[in-house]
């Protein structure tokens, strides 16, 4: 059958069984938006910026286990989506981006919405496609797809001059792909796994650190099985929250810059340390020359071995399919009777507990003025622990992080690698759709916020019911409190003044909304949101604008030179 | 800056890489943003055309250089990488040299040429350009041993490297 190229995207998504597609029309795109009309199995979702689109399917992938697919037109619809693809990228996130081009012939003659797309998102996809030839769009969105969710994920750009969507050929949408260029290892290597594994029998005061790998291996049930097997204590990093049970008492917390006591103890002072889709980055250990001061023997299982011993020396590196390779392990476990030496875990567990009944989150909640540590905590009473929660980025972020407990995988939707703020709003909206009943709550700053408050527009025309939990402090948190620490209380250009009235301002957008002041109108606020399961509820908590994230390592500092609390400075 | 020194080696790399429109960017843009050196950089199609062969001189730490041929290797269009200096390799660079060749130093430029095993390309009544391949420090020490004065301009190749014997890098 003899099909337009623009046909043919539109019958490759349908192949990829893609019910979702983000985007925003313009020039270069029309031919494809002509099609997207003819057509009902693709749903598209109108979004208010195309930075919207980009983090909006990022959240439908986050939060499932399918690849996020956008469409944005040429010029500045690309350069729109760079921050969202960059965001996708450093979190390995599954997604497939396409791009509208100008015509062929207008390629490289500073045409109108011309920019060099392939160039500008080179270094922040998984990998580009220009296609210039109608008869690639299909192959190329076959191996962009492919190359989204296989080996470590990413998101995947597809550029498409408007001419080769005009153009027929011959559709038939490919079965395999073969690429010799591109063959991601899967299995673990088996005898180093039986060397993992005779660590781990043999390790005193075992650790178990577990980062956004687990996750995105959907491989959490694994990894419990294994660390509940083992008895050993488990912190997940910002990625990895939900990969281990936050409620269970192997639990030691999230660990890092604003990590538990005991998680950041634990980590430096064990003897063997499992780290599993986890990459040791500078948020997590602080300086590798301090972590490396104390001696341990580290097992890393990690799908790309470029995240091997590259800030840390690794004694047993092991490439695979985390959910593979802790299969596998677990498969060794139950073959042998060997277990870790139980008086040994005993003294490691006894020092563990005392390091946390230092109760490093503790604060006091008062009478007066709301803290922002306590909306979190009566968030997750009140939607009993399993909203789906994305956040956005600073102060709040770690709060939700910290007090949230998240006990499942994929239900933590945050930018953790590339820090983006106004990711929170339209990240939500995919995890929305993608979740048609299930709690959806957003929380966010009134810095965050405002990078993509237009989206509540979106929300509207799609009636997401996603509940905005806005902390707001009036300041750039996160900003005020290293002015604070670290320059001398100059809290340059981080209070921000004349802000909106959010209550009113997402009224206006046609959705409900509450301003909250008193610490005792906080649960009522956040019952009555999550009893409307029909509406949007901007709840608008005004908090304690002195509060800060504790515990924290400093910047370059080792995990175990924590500040506690505001007592310790 | 001498303990620098010592652990920076210099390293030569090889990949095969798809032959495609970009690829070279890819790999130099690899390079610029994790902040790795590049001393020189050739490519060309191989014998075949669906491959580009690349000959990469870097130097760095063990670890560097670890982690260049990793993300190298990462590069959804290279298809094999290897580091040629770990073991017994050969490599060759192409120089162009323009002097020039009047009175007495046409002969000496000549004598010099034979000396370094170069050849004369191209001759006017003032200049000649001498082609000359070998290793870099032989390159090097040709443009030492003539006089500075005399040089008008030199272009190099950069390190073409292929492995001994049973070495092969083939798909």
């Amino acid at each position: 059958m003899v099909i337009t190229g623009a046909e043919i995207v539109i019958r490759s998504l349908q192949e990829e069984k893609v019910d979702y597609l983000f985007g925003y029309p313009g020039g270069a795109v029309l031919y494809i938006y002509d099609e997207l009309f003819k057509q009902d199995k693709v749903r598209h979702v109108l979004v208010r910026h195309e930075q919207a689109a980009i983090h909006a399917a990022d959240g439908y992938a986050r939060s499932t286990e399918k690849v996020g697919v956008a469409l944005v037109t040429s010029g500045p619809g690309a350069t729109n989506a760079v921050t969202g693809i960059a965001t996708a990228y450093c979190d390995s996130i599954p997604m497939v981006i396409i791009s509208g081009q100008v015509p062929s012939s207008a390629i490289g003659q500073d045409a109108f919405q011309e920019v060099d797309t392939v160039g500008i998102t080179r270094p922040c996809v998984k990998h580009n496609f220009l296609v210039r030839d109608v008869r690639d769009i299909a192959p190329t969105i076959k191996k962009a797809f492919f190359l989204a969710k296989s080996g470590r994920p990413g998101p995947v750009l597809v550029d498409i001059p408007k001419d080769i969507t005009a153009q027929k050929c011959e559709f038939e949408y490919p079965q395999t792909v073969a690429m010799r260029s591109y063959s991601p290892v899967v299995k673990g290597h088996h005898g180093q796994i039986k060397k993992a594994l005779q660590l781990l029998l043999e390790a005193k005061r075992p650790m178990v650190y577990a980062g956004g790998g687990v996750v995105l291996g959907d491989a959490a049930d694994k990894l419990t099985s294994l660390v509940r097997k083992l008895g050993f204590p488990c912190t997940n990093t910002l990625m990895g929250l939900g990969a281990y049970p936050a409620t269970d008492r192997q639990f030691v917390g999230m660990l890092g810059m604003h990590g538990n006591y005991e998680a950041n103890m634990g980590m430096h002072y064990c003897d063997v340390l499992l780290a599993v889709g986890a990459r040791f980055d500078d948020r997590v250990i602080g300086s590798p020359a301090h972590f490396a001061s104390e001696p341990r023997k580290i097992i890393h299982i990690d799908i790309d071995p470029s995240s091997i011993s590259k800030r840390v020396k690794v004694d047993v590196p092991i490439v695979g399919d985390v959910g593979e390779v802790l299969g596998e392990l677990l498969a060794l476990l139950d073959s042998t009777s060997a277990r870790p030496d139980q008086e040994a875990l005993g003294d490691w567990w006894k020092q563990v507990e005392e390091w946390r009944r230092r109760d490093c989150l503790k604060f006091n909640q008062g009478t007066d003025v709301i803290k922002p540590q306590y909306v979190v905590q009566k968030l997750w009473e009140v939607t009993g622990g399993d909203a789906f929660v994305t956040s956005d980025v600073g102060q709040h972020q770690m709060w939700a992080a910290q007090y949230y407990k998240f006990d499942k995988p994929r239900r933590w939707v945050n930018s953790g690698g590339l820090g983006t703020m106004g990711f929170g709003l339209p990240a939500a909206m995919g995890v929305q759709l993608a979740h048609p009943g299930s709690p959806v709550a957003c929380i966010t700053g009134e810095g965050s916020v405002q990078m993509n408050i237009q989206e509540l527009s979106t929300c509207k025309q799609f009636r997401l019911p996603i509940k905005v939990i806005l902390l707001n402090n009036g300041y750039l948190g996160m900003v005020r409190q290293w002015q604070e620490l670290f320059h001398g209380n100059r809290y340059s250009e981080s209070y921000m003044d004349a802000l909106p009235d959010f209550a009113k301002l997402a009224e206006a957008y046609g959705h409900v909304a509450l301003r909250v002041q008193k610490p005792g109108d906080v649960e009522d606020a956040l019952r009555e949101a999550f009893k409307r399961k029909n509406d949007l509820v901007f709840l608008d908590f005004q908090v304690d604008p002195t509060e800060n994230v504790y515990p924290m390592v400093q910047g370059g500092k080792g995990l175990t030179d924590m500040i506690l609390s505001a007592e310790d400075l | 800056m001498v303990s620098k020194q010592k652990t920076h080696m210099r390293h030569v790399i090889s990949l095969l890489i798809e032959n495609e429109s970009g690829a070279l960017s890819r790999v130099s843009g690899l390079f610029s943003a994790r902040g790795y050196n590049i001393e020189s950089l050739t490519v060309a199609p191989t014998e075949d055309a669906s491959l580009s062969r690349m000959t990469i001189v870097t130097s760095g730490s063990d670890d560097i250089v670890e982690q260049i041929t990793k993300q190298l290797n990462k590069l959804v269009e290279v298809v094999k990488v290897v580091d040629l200096s770990e073991s017994a390799h050969i490599e060759r660079e192409l120089m162009l040299v323009k002097v020039r060749a009047t009175g007495k130093d046409r002969e000496e430029m000549r004598r010099m040429a034979d000396i370094f095993r170069g050849r004369i390309i191209d001759v006017t009544d003032t200049s000649y350009i001498i082609e000359l391949t070998g290793t870099q420090a032989k390159l090097d020490s040709f443009v030492g041993a003539i006089d500075a004065g005399l040089i008008l301009e030199t272009v190099r190749s950069g390190i073409c490297g292929v492995g001994r014997g049973d070495r092969v890098l083939k798909v």
